[in-house]
């Protein structure tokens, strides 16, 4: 983005990053949001981590799904908009209660500019909870690292789909004005 | 488009023989015909078998050859399934698991919802498009002799692997496998991991 509310160097991608090794994450898929650029870079950087880029976002409901079945503990990361692509995909989530971590980065909510976001990101924390999963949305970034934390150990201790919505107040957005 | 050629295999026939040499690989069967398959062919636990999630099955292989890099997984699944989750060979083919085997066993049709035709019966070319995605190895199988050809590349060639398998449309019976997700998972688990199965 190219001018936002919130200071550009923001520490919560690493707390993020951090909040992923400590949860023992493997494999980590995404479909890219500007909210998830440093946490990609990070993990694309990391010769440990298992990266895997998808063409759609249910991709990676199938992708943690199979990591969890060979042993491997996975986080998924997208944008908002890319909810709606996973409601009939996250059915071999619930049916088989395995875990799923996902990070979803929103837009169409604190501020939005583009209209044709708001559809989505009005509701997706709905759509989701619809689905079955256990959703935490976090508008302060201090609260980020627990709550990712915290969802990990639910997802895999408990076997349940876990979604964190990193709220846009915690990304910030883009000021059209400038 | 290509003249169309007679098919002549039959998909029970098929997935017998590819299991046949299973050993110890593990599969992955998309919803719905080839689930029924594999278990027409032998119930395995080494097996997990989809009952949902259409387009998911290639990925699901892909999580799982990314997970157990020293295990051969080989996915067997439709043409309608596999057309729904196109864009996975895109995923796949940029991923590049060398343990991965994609192999669709395609009739043309989507078969559990009244035999309407896919786009493969209509030029759309699956090996194709996985070549142009970027897999190691791919080809299109259409008789008893190819079928015995491309087996070695579904188990031993450095992956990933994609073949297609024209199969006719012949009626088979239903065979059902553990229909319960939880059990699949479980019973795949234990087999895959052992003790580390329920950590």
């Amino acid at each position: 983005m190219a001018t936002t509310k919130k200071k550009a160097a923001a520490k919560w991608p690493a707390q993020i990053f951090k909040t992923l090794k400590d949860a023992d994450i493997a494999q980590v898929s995404y479909v890219p949001d500007a909210g998830h650029a440093e946490l990609i870079k990070a993990c694309l950087a990391d010769n440990r981590i298992k990266t895997t880029r998808l063409t759609t976002e249910e991709e990676g409901i199938a992708l943690s799904l199979g990591a969890w079945l060979g042993g491997d503990r996975s986080a998924l990361l997208m944008q908002s908009s890319g909810v709606g692509n996973c409601i009939n995909m996250l059915s071999i989530i619930q049916e088989t209660r395995s875990p799923l971590l996902m990070l979803v980065t929103m837009r169409g909510e604190w501020g939005e500019f583009n209209p044709w976001q708001i559809p989505m990101g009005q509701g997706t924390a709905r759509a989701l909870e619809d689905a079955g999963m256990i959703v935490y949305h976090v508008d302060d970034a201090d609260d980020l690292a627990d709550t990712i934390y915290a969802a990990s150990q639910i997802a895999f201790n408990s076997y349940r789909p876990v979604a964190v919505l990193i709220g846009q107040k915690v990304i910030g957005f883009k000021d059209w004005r400038k | 488009m290509a003249a169309k050629k007679k098919i002549t295999l039959n998909r029970r026939d098929v997935v017998s023989r590819i299991v046949r040499d299973r050993g110890d690989v593990l599969i992955v069967t998309g919803l719905g015909s080839t689930t029924w398959d594999a278990a027409a062919a032998g119930d395995h636990s080494n097996n997990f078998y989809l009952w949902g999630g259409m387009g998911g099955a290639a990925v699901t292989g892909l999580g799982l050859a990314r997970a157990q890099p020293d295990r051969r997984v080989i996915v067997l699944t439709g043409d309608g399934e596999m057309l729904m989750g196109i864009g996975s060979l895109a995923t796949i083919g940029v991923a590049a698991p060398k343990n991965l085997a994609v192999c669709v066993i395609d009739n043309q049709h989507y078969g559990e919802t009244g035999m309407q035709e896919t786009h493969t019966g209509h030029g759309v070319d699956l090996a194709a498009m996985a070549a142009a995605a970027g897999f190691a190895h791919t080809g299109t199988a259409w008789t008893k002799k190819d079928v015995e050809a491309v087996i070695p590349h579904l188990y031993e060639t450095e992956g990933p692997v994609f073949i297609d398998i024209k199969v006719n449309t012949d009626y088979v019976p239903m065979v059902l496998p553990l229909r319960d997700g939880t059990a699949i998972r479980g019973r795949f688990r234990e087999a895959v991991l052992g003790d580390r199965a329920h950590d």
